[in-house]
């Protein structure tokens, strides 16, 4: 018998010392995370200059699979915490990579702080419109009447569009694609790194344990399908237009691709401005090391 | 190491113990700070905002105290010393990360400017309510460093100090200011940048093959690498072990949480600085830190006033507590007497210490002023009886 030695493409990103994974079949994240790799080999970005920081959640553990500098915080903060690591030492490429729950529930506040200041990040945010990892709770991104573990009665409560909100708060990037759209995601995560500042993309993506399951939506498979049949490729639209609900259709593409001076510039323009030749920049004396 | 001189004000300044500490923090090397305004502990940041862009350094204000705590962690593992200053209610938010700081063992520095509590409590007053606060606040086991400084040149002294030690033992160090230290303005020498001792960061020498980001050997303490330097390390907040990989077994659990406890308590007496004056024979002896000391001062010196044997104790490191000095005094004191601007906190940690073998006498004061030297004095003549 012979034995192909053929290694998979994206295997040199990934910690494989630590797989099996924890997440579970018909998961998109994992999907996302191929995506993400994808990016990296077509984009050519230096990988020693690139950091990936996580919150907490399923998403969450995605930092603790791939070969980078990888940090996985606490619930919410993977966006002040990246944006400290961007500061200190801005050659870095940071990529804050988390779910729906982390990044617009709890780490609200800083998501569009961050959007705001313009911070030069790259937020992949995987969207599976529930809190999973703690077995399904309802999120701010939960469509109207959707069974979660803590709305047994169909929520009510009205949902996040987050395309909306950043773009609102100042993104310069906003795309959301489905893990249906594997190519269309790769390169989106490229385009934003080509971006200087806070570049968004949002991924629908399915929990069959649990959001699936509870709202009869059937397996990981049926969920592909639902992505391919009701999403709508449209570049462009109007972020107030791309609400989700249950189970209508899903408006995918690049929302929002504009210029502005991210905080390092604005900061650099605003301190020579005032201090003249006084100013020292922070990245020429910035480490401490021995 | 010495002190880099671009951030050194060497000097005879007459500052306030909030300047006096930001002065220290450029001192010691802190080229970041992320903050959120509050009182009585703003003049901090607001003064190193002023002075970092021409030194080479950020400042960022952020959206609270969260994002704060949390930002100067991200920056230390860009490569940077950083710090947040805050108080009470700001303190309170903080507290997870803290213990992300310990888990992670992010070398970092927490100042709070104390004030009197519960909730808002009194914004402009002083109290020192927070030093279990400080010990404790965060959940789980783990062990941080808390400096108490009295003057505005312990202020300066004592957060190069706080740096310092968060460097050597890769802990979080939390600098316990009060309302009144850091609004008192005062002589603050700043010394020539060669004479102040700085250390640097523990950073590995290992290549990129050899280094395990977790692993261990002789003082407990792992050497650090930053990002984007080609290590691909991993950093979580999980149980793990030396690869810095989430390991949640009760074998890893207790090897990790046991080390971030005994880098720190293995090395307790040099952390435990002190200052003793009296002690010697003395019958009673008076254990204070922050400002309450320098009330207590005037109560000793009441007390000496009409013959008794007083002795003076003033804790410049709260935590770890100083137990064994503590314990060697008990078995020949008759009494302590612990005056504090709480309903009494540290006594606790005097009593435990004192096993019963010496008189333990809390002097409680809810905050919002300091004592009275006369309270503190009726204290130590009853204790004296």
């Amino acid at each position: 018998m012979s034995v192909l030695n053929v290694m998979n493409p994206v295997e040199p990103f990934l910690r494989t010392d630590r797989m099996p994974h924890i997440w579970c079949p018909g998961c998109g994240i994992g999907t996302t995370v191929n995506c993400f790799a994808r990016a990296l080999i077509e984009s050519k970005i230096d990988l020693q200059s690139l950091a990936l920081v996580s919150g907490i959640g399923c998403t969450g553990r995605v930092a603790g699979y791939v070969k980078l500098d990888a940090f996985h915080t606490t619930h919410g903060r993977a966006i002040p915490f990246a944006t400290g690591l961007k500061l200190a030492n801005p050659k870095l490429n940071v990529v804050v990579y988390s779910g729906d729950g982390d990044l617009s529930a709890i780490g609200g506040n800083h998501l569009i702080h961050a959007a705001r200041r313009n911070i030069d990040l790259k937020v992949i945010c995987v969207n599976n419109l529930i809190y999973a990892m703690t077995g399904g709770q309802t999120a701010p991104t939960t469509p109207g009447h959707a069974i979660t573990s803590t709305s047994p009665y169909g929520s009510c409560e009205p949902a996040f569009n987050l395309p909306q909100l950043v773009e609102a708060a100042g993104a310069v990037y906003v795309a959301r694609w489905t893990t249906f759209h594997v190519k269309q995601l790769a390169r989106s995560i490229g385009e934003a790194f080509q971006k200087k500042g806070f570049s968004f993309i949002e991924v629908i993506s399915p929990c069959p344990t649990l959001y699936q399951r509870r709202n009869r939506l059937g397996d990981g498979l049926d969920t592909m399908k639902y992505y391919k049949e009701h999403s709508k490729v449209k570049h462009g639209a109007s972020t107030s237009e791309v609400g989700l609900t249950m189970t209508g259709e899903i408006i995918v593409g690049k929302f929002v691709d504009r210029d502005r001076p991210d905080y390092q510039s604005l900061l650099h323009a605003q301190m020579v401005e005032s201090l003249g030749e006084r100013y020292v920049e922070p990245s020429e004396n910035v480490c401490s090391c021995s | 190491m010495k002190a880099d001189p671009r951030g050194v004000l060497t000097g005879t300044h007459f500052i306030d113990g909030d300047h006096a500490c930001c002065e220290g923090a450029l001192a010691a090397g802190a080229r970041f700070a992320a903050g959120y305004p509050i009182t009585p502990s703003t003049e901090v940041v607001e003064r190193f905002a002023s002075r970092v862009p021409v030194v080479g350094g950020t400042f960022l204000q952020m959206e609270d105290e969260l994002a704060a705590s949390i930002t100067l962690q991200g920056a230390v593992w860009g490569g940077a010393k950083a710090f947040t200053v805050t108080s009470g209610p700001g303190f309170s938010l903080m507290m997870e990360h803290i213990g992300y700081a310990a888990m992670t063992e992010t070398p970092c520095v927490f100042v709070d400017v104390q004030r009197g509590g519960p909730s808002t409590g009194l914004p402009t007053l002083p109290a020192q309510a927070d030093m279990m606060q400080a010990r404790w606040g965060s959940h789980g086991d783990y062990e941080i460093i808390a400096l108490c400084p009295n003057s505005p040149q312990e202020c300066f002294d004592l957060t190069v100090q706080a740096f310092n030690f968060s460097e050597e033992f890769r802990v979080p160090v939390m600098l316990m200011m009060d309302e009144v230290v850091g609004h008192m303005t005062e002589k603050v020498v700043i010394p020539p940048a060669d004479q102040i001792k700085v250390v640097p960061r523990r950073h590995t020498r290992k290549s990129v093959e050899d280094y395990l980001p977790y692993a261990t050997d002789g003082d407990g303490v792992p050497e650090m690498a930053h990002a984007g330097e080609g290590y691909h390390f991993h950093v979580t907040g999980l149980t793990h072990d030396e690869r810095g990989y989430p390991n949640m077994t009760p074998q890893t659990q207790d090897h990790l949480v046991r080390r971030l406890q005994s880098k720190v308590r293995d090395a307790a007496d040099r952390i435990c600085l002190l200052e003793e004056e009296g002690i010697e024979g003395a019958d009673v002896v008076v254990i204070s830190y922050g400002i309450t000391a320098r009330v207590a001062q005037r109560a000793i010196a009441l007390a000496r006033g009409r013959g008794l044997k007083v002795g003076k104790l003033r804790l410049i490191t709260a935590w770890p507590f100083p137990e064994k000095r503590i314990r060697e005094l008990a078995a020949k004191t008759k009494a302590f007497v612990v005056p504090e601007l709480n309903l009494g906190q540290m006594v606790r940690e005097v009593e435990r210490a004192a096993g019963g073998k010496a008189r333990t006498i809390s002097v409680p004061h809810a905050g919002g002023s300091v004592h009275r030297p006369e309270d503190i004095l009726k204290a130590i003549l009853e204790a004296g009886r």
